[in-house]
């Protein structure tokens, strides 16, 4: 739903698709043999009949569709608000009281789908009738709104009160009880779907012809619109055409394949997902304690041992993590292949930076990287070296594309695992903080605490064991976590 | 002019027949490699315990409904925007000349703010330290689009900004001169929302629209890679898996669906009878366990993505969410809601 398609009538098509789901729920509610029990209600000295109590939706919402209470409470209050339940004792309270108060279902003529848009007409009639029927007992709202009908449709007005009229004679003739419940779902019915003040005051602003002007203007320009549409339509069928065409070609993958790596995606991160696990020593938005933040950020010193197991997760990790990237670096340096890594930043560089200084940067990483002798010559495959200073002749963004993805590809696939077995990153790890968990203030909830734990296997271990149940916080960890700093 | 349109009516149905012979057969294709279902995968997942997730902070600045927020990449600071006029960014208010300001981002370096609504452009904003600098007078045009804009975002830098818009495509810019890099064409109506990839090339963004279709792009050719049609209504929000290999999209149908780019199909649907409203925003946890949605009426879900099932709902907000973001670090999400406030849940 947007902005542009309000316009267009896009939220009658929104509020539409959720009637219908609203109406699913009604009609499930009512089913005779699992829908809700109904009893008859005494409303004054009048028993009315297919009543329900607030607590017994309630029940029944809970029942059926396992929620919460306060989901119920929720749902159910949806229902009475669009007017698909309405309260017997308070008409014009629209809230759902989970008590004994009564409440009845709309009859389906009276849905709000079935009568859209809601006439003023009927509108009209509705509001003389309760003129007629109890004089001068209006409320202000009704008033407001009997006289800016009576303003607009003055023409028709003769009708309105003669329809008036006639209604309430032949609801004369139904027996009381009927002649009730009809009232109550009518006026329910108004309650929710009568037409706002600004458009009546809109509309009597303007007058007959000028609407019939409009009308004709705008069926017109519709007629142009769809004419000239057809044209653009045409453009994106045909690219559906491309798309398809492609997509049948493309290889896909079995869907067990693709799916396990969500569930091994999953577990991995499970721990470094602070609203899954916690975090330590505390979630700064829940203990107001910033340690978190200072504790991992850019330029500390010592980091946290999390933040260097999440760099053996994949090459991508290690050099989106500034502190990564330079470890990486050290390590490459001692390797004296760093100008691999030099190569690829100054590539980003050139692909994520300004347009001006394109043809600059490019020259410059020529100069540094590829030209025969240059200081930090980078080892490309001929072929893509070939390509790459072809093009340099007409640099792009995009032109060391192919040469910095070979040179991506070759860390990942050497260079980075050779850097997770060396000593440099192992001592990282081994000196790493594993922060210690703040003791909390009692919360009575049930959450996975975290654990001042930092062996992986460890942790694997605990996932198995645990179901779900709270842990004492602060458990005593094994003596790794003895070596810990705060 | 008659005969002319008669051959162009023609034309259009006898494509519109074949394009849906085509629709079928690509559903056949897909269907082949598909040998189990995602919940099937996740039994041997452990369950997830209860969920407790209060709000812990709310931000009441904004005097109107709020459309859109972005975290910095600093974790701490958010940007907000607003259907009249302002959008907010740490301390600082700035006035807009146009009401419904429906998109805004953050720059990835912190120093500016990128935002646009109905005045069909994106407009960069350099911020300061200084309150009481007038930021609108520093104010930059990037982005011409034709109708109203949907979403921006910036791309790895502050150099490049990412756009989608009413008028059906979505551009990438180049900030400094203002210069339109590639647009995309293919989407047949309003294009709402569009997410890029974390991915390690780096090079796709996904995007979803009024015509029920979730799009995915190649930034460099302007190509539609692949597309996605299974929802039933407009496509409100799309969301990458934190791992790129897949994508969430919300929709006013009330359900939220996850597609798997390698298998090219969509995995999983997340819905509920209960649930009657559409959503108007997702996002995941930082490892793509959770997905928090944001409703129309009023309330937030969480699911389990792998298992399909909903982990809780949250009450808070007294009007429509209209948008949602989990933190950079994950240890956070913010919502934003038409009741004019913001809130952050932990």
């Amino acid at each position: 739903m947007t902005i542009n398609t309000m316009a267009k009538g896009g939220w009658h098509r929104e509020q539409m698709s959720c009637f219908r789901k609203m109406e699913k729920v009604i009609v499930a509610m009512q089913d005779p043999d699992m829908g809700m029990k109904m009893r008859n209600q005494r409303l004054l000295i009048t028993v009315i009949p297919h009543a329900m109590t607030g607590r017994d939706i309630i029940a029944w919402l809970i029942h059926t569709y396992s929620i919460c209470e306060e989901e119920a409470l929720h749902l159910s209050g949806l229902l009475v608000r669009y007017g698909y339940i309405y309260p017997l004792k308070e008409p014009r309270s629209l809230v759902l009281r989970p008590d004994e108060s009564p409440y009845r279902f709309q009859t389906p003529y009276f849905w709000t789908s079935t009568r859209w848009p809601a006439s003023e007409l009927d509108y009209a009639i509705y509001l003389a009738k309760k003129n007629i029927r109890k004089q001068g007992e209006l409320m202000e709202y009704e008033k407001t709104r009997y006289s800016l009908l009576h303003k607009r449709i003055n023409h028709t007005w003769d009708f309105v009160v003669m329809q008036a009229r006639e209604q309430l004679r032949a609801s004369k003739q139904r027996r009381k009880a009927d002649r009730i419940v009809f009232e109550c779902q009518e006026q329910a019915y108004w309650l929710i779907n009568r037409p706002p003040v600004c458009l009546l005051l809109l509309y009597s602003l303007l007058h007959f012809c000028t609407i019939l002007f409009y009308i004709i203007l705008y069926c017109t320009l519709l007629y142009y619109t769809i004419l000239c549409n057809a044209l653009p339509y045409y453009t994106t069928i045909e690219t559906c055409f491309t798309v398809f065409k492609q997509a049948l070609g493309r290889n896909r993958v079995k869907s067990s394949i693709c799916l396990e790596s969500f569930v091994k995606y999953s577990e991995q991160y499970q721990n470094h997902d602070p609203i899954m696990q916690g975090s330590l020593p505390s979630n700064p938005w829940i203990s107001d304690d910033t340690a978190y933040w200072t504790m991992n950020s850019e330029t500390v010193p010592i980091p946290t041992r999390l933040r260097v197991e999440r760099w053996s997760f994949s090459f991508m990790e290690l050099l989106n993590d500034d502190m990564g990237r330079r470890e990486f670096m050290t390590y490459l340096e001692k390797e004296f292949s760093a100008e691999n890594l030099c190569f690829w930043q100054a590539c980003e560089d050139i692909k994520h930076g300004e347009s001006s200084r394109i043809i600059e940067k490019v020259e410059m990483i020529y100069k540094n990287f590829l030209a025969p002798g240059a200081a930090r010559w980078v080892n490309i495959d001929s072929k893509t070296m070939d390509k790459t200073l072809e093009g340099i002749r007409n640099p792009h963004r995009f032109i060391m594309d192919d040469a910095q993805m070979h040179i991506y590809f070759l860390m990942k696939k050497d260079s980075y695992p050779r850097y997770l077995k060396s000593d440099l990153y192992k001592n990282m790890l081994a000196k790493a903080i594993v922060p210690q968990e703040t003791k909390k203030s009692v919360f009575p909830f049930v959450r996975r605490q975290r654990h001042a734990n930092p062996s992986p296997a460890q942790a694997v271990a605990q996932a198995t064991e645990e179901d779900g149940h709270a842990k004492g916080a602060g458990q005593a960890g094994t003596k790794s976590a003895a070596g810990s700093h705060v | 002019m008659a005969t002319q349109e008669v051959q162009l009516n023609e034309t259009l149905t006898h494509l519109k027949t074949e394009s849906e012979t085509l629709k079928s057969k690509l559903e056949d294709e897909r269907a082949k490699l598909h040998d189990v279902e995602l919940h099937q995968v996740a039994e041997k997942v452990e369950g997830l315990g209860q969920f407790v997730m209060k709000t812990r902070r709310t931000l009441k600045g904004h005097g109107n409904k709020v459309l859109c927020m972005d975290w910095c990449k600093d974790k701490r600071r958010i940007v907000s925007s607003s259907q009249v006029t302002h959008f907010i960014a740490a301390h600082h208010a700035v006035t807009m000349p146009c009401t419904w300001v429906m998109a805004c981002a953050y720059a990835p370096s912190g120093c500016a703010v990128a935002c646009g609504g109905l005045d069909n452009k994106c407009s960069v904003y350099p911020l300061s330290l200084d309150k009481n600098e007038n930021l609108a007078a520093k104010k930059k045009s990037v982005a011409m689009h034709t109708n109203y804009l949907s979403a921006c975002s910036f791309t790895n830098s502050d150099m490049q900004i990412l756009t989608s818009s009413g008028d059906g495509t979505c551009a990438l810019w180049d900030v400094e001169s203002g210069q339109l890099l590639q647009s995309f064409h293919g989407h047949a109506a309003d294009v709402l929302c569009l997410d890029l990839a974390p991915s390690e090339t780096g090079n796709t963004f996904v995007s979803g629209g009024c015509d029920k279709k979730a799009n995915v792009w190649d930034m460099r050719s302007g190509q539609c890679i692949q597309s996605f049609e299974t929802h039933e209504s407009d496509i409100n929000s799309v969301r990458y898996y934190p791992s790129g290999d897949a994508f969430a999209s919300g929709s006013d149908d009330a359900t939220c669906r996850l597609y798997d780019l390698r298998a090219d199909r969509e995995v999983a649907i997340y819905s509920k009878e209960s649930i009657i409203f559409g959503v108007s925003s997702v996002d995941f946890s930082l490892s793509g366990r959770l997905l928090f949605g944001g409703y129309n009426d009023y309330t937030i879900n969480v699911w389990d993505v792998l298992k399909g099932t909903r982990v809780s709902i949250l009450f808070g907000h007294e009007n429509r969410v209209s948008t949602l973001r989990v933190s950079p670090d994950g240890t956070a999400f913010c919502t934003g809601s038409w009741d004019h406030t913001l809130r952050i849940w932990a």
